[in-house]
């Protein structure tokens, strides 16, 4: 606790580095992971090997996978923000396919027969149906990333791995224990939030509201016999 | 002039052996229910959606009101035909009122247009709309969420209504109230439909005629009384049970079989049958009271008689009808 007062800019810039590499590897991770989604419910042929590939890669380790980067994109943040998106590929694509293929043919057909355009279907339809699941998809990405940014500090990458790593090299265990905590609790509170916005968008939530206006008044508990 | 032409139609899907629809022509007049009636995979859903353009032909065309719709844009070509399938389609993230919503809105309507229509369809269902407005298809009965379904179809007052299997996932009971609506929606409405079933049943119940569909071409389109009494052929025989007397007659009236009461007639206590019911009825009414006669009446007024001998000579010249 110490260090985290005496050395708060410090921390809060470590942090900062670690958000914006979370943050911008998410980005560029839905940008990709949406239409390849999107082509895999359309193409269903494509899942296997596209599937496939990623999975393959996710399994490849944080560290090894990050110095086969260096080479192409240098010694610093860029690799470990690469590396992040090909991590969270897998996890997003799987939750967009998911979201899109639990939606009920009927419906989309429904829409189609309507007269509502690709595009009407897509916003109006797919995407508020959808959306629940592919948040819950960028929520679990989101936490793997902020675990796998902290190796970023190994490359140059800044974040709040460097005081971790410092620390081990220093033998500073204050060090160690303020960089666990800040992670830990940044993590929790991604996830919170994305679970609240999640809770926010699913028409579940709308519909169970709507269910307790509806519902009749619970019966009266029978008077209990006085004494 | 017909409403709905079918010229030629052809439909193969890649891969397919045989086309789904074979040559098809038909000609539909303006105002008539049209029941599409056929086994599974007699190519009936597809001619149906072929209307709306769900799937296009492999040759011929389809005109409406004399125009080849493949010279509309496909998106305002399915905003003037009402469409209704079986597992309803409503969506799940919306309410009854914002599902109803969705073709005014395409079409552009102003705000208040549109609310109004909504209680206008909600109070044609009888889903009364402060009660219904609000929920979500989940909160409803199968029934409901199939008026609802009809409901969102009619909602841009289309001309045109596409009915694929609606009330085919329903119980029997359900099915048949929801029968009686439609007769009586379609009474006051004179849409132009085409609706899709297997159930011979419900064909001979609501259509004024029907389509018996086979291998992917028409083998009939004919009233359903004469598809009963003069069917084309054996596959029409039995798949309508054209031997069926009892079929039969369900689809003769009360009116054309009664005779104007003998002189020596009394009326006391025989039972009665309304003039418009049908002689199914009668013949089941006068088993189960075992009597030889009923007063046939209209607005509480007697007006004729009908006999067990009556039903029985009819049945005997039901081909000359």
């Amino acid at each position: 606790m110490n260090y985290l007062l005496n050395n708060a800019e410090r921390v809060w810039l470590l942090l900062l580095q670690h958000v914006y590499m979370v943050s911008i590897a998410l980005l560029i991770s839905m940008l990709i992971a949406v239409p390849l989604g999107v082509l895999i419910s359309r193409y269903r042929f494509l899942a296997v090997p596209i599937m496939g590939t990623l999975g393959i890669l996710y399994t490849v380790p944080s560290l090894a996978m990050i110095v086969l980067l260096i080479p192409f994109f240098g010694l610093n943040a860029t690799s470990v923000i690469i590396a992040l998106i090909i991590y969270a590929q897998v996890i997003l694509v799987r939750n967009v396919v998911a979201a899109l293929t639990s939606i009920s043919p009927a419906v989309i057909e429904a829409a189609y027969g309507m007269g509502m355009s690709t595009w009407q279907c897509w916003w109006q339809v797919q995407v508020p149906l959808a959306l629940p699941i592919v948040l819950a998809g960028v929520r679990l990405a989101a936490v793997v990333c902020i675990g796998i940014a902290a190796i970023g500090a190994k490359f140059n990458a800044g974040g709040i791995g460097v005081l971790l790593f410092d620390g081990i090299a220093m033998g500073r265990d204050q060090m160690i224990w303020a960089g666990a905590l800040v992670l830990a609790v940044f993590a929790l509170v991604v996830n919170s939030l994305l679970r609240l916005l999640e809770w926010a968008v699913d028409p579940q939530t709308r519909i169970k509201r709507a269910a307790r206006q509806h519902a009749q008044p619970p019966p009266q508990p029978a008077a209990q016999p006085s004494h | 002039m017909a409403y709905i032409e079918f010229v030629n139609v052809s439909k193969q899907f890649p891969g397919a052996l045989r086309p789904s629809v074979n040559n098809c022509s038909l000609a539909i007049e303006q105002g008539t229910f049209v029941v599409l009636l056929g086994l599974s995979g007699c190519g009936k859903t597809t001619l149906l959606k072929m209307v709306n353009r769900l799937h296009e032909p492999t040759s011929g065309h389809i005109l409406i009101d004399g125009e080849d719709i493949r010279h509309l844009p496909v998106t305002a070509l399915r905003q003037r035909i009402g469409y209704v399938i079986q597992q309803t389609g409503l969506f799940p993230h919306m309410t009854v009122a914002q599902n109803i919503a969705v073709v005014p809105k395409l079409l552009g309507w102003q705000r208040e247009r549109i609310e109004s229509r909504i209680d206008e369809l909600l109070t044609l269902i009888e889903l009364p709309p402060a009660e219904y407005r609000h929920r979500y298809p989940s909160q409803l009965s199968g029934g409901q969420q199939q008026r609802v379904g009809l409901a969102r179809a009619l909602a841009g007052d289309p001309e045109v209504m596409l009915m694929d299997e609606p009330f085919g996932a329903i119980d029997a009971i359900t099915r048949a109230t929801l029968q009686d609506e439609m007769i009586f929606l379609q009474r006051q409405l004179q849409k132009t439909i085409l609706f899709v079933t297997h159930d011979v049943e419900e064909a001979l119940r609501l259509a004024d005629k029907i389509v018996v569909m086979d291998m992917g071409c028409i083998v009939q389109y004919d009233t359903p009384f004469r598809i009963l009494t003069r069917p084309a052929n054996q596959f029409v025989t039995n798949l309508v049970g054209a031997d069926d007397t009892v079929r039969h007659l369900s689809l003769i009236s009360v009116e054309r079989a009664m005779q104007s009461p003998p002189p020596d007639f009394h009326v006391n206590g025989q039972p009665r049958i309304a003039l418009h019911d049908n002689l199914r009825n009668a013949l089941s009414l006068l088993l189960r009271t075992g009597t030889q006669t009923l007063v046939v009446a209209q607005d509480e007024h007697p007006v004729g008689i009908l006999t067990m001998g009556q039903i029985q000579h009819l049945v005997g010249r039901v081909h000359e009808l």
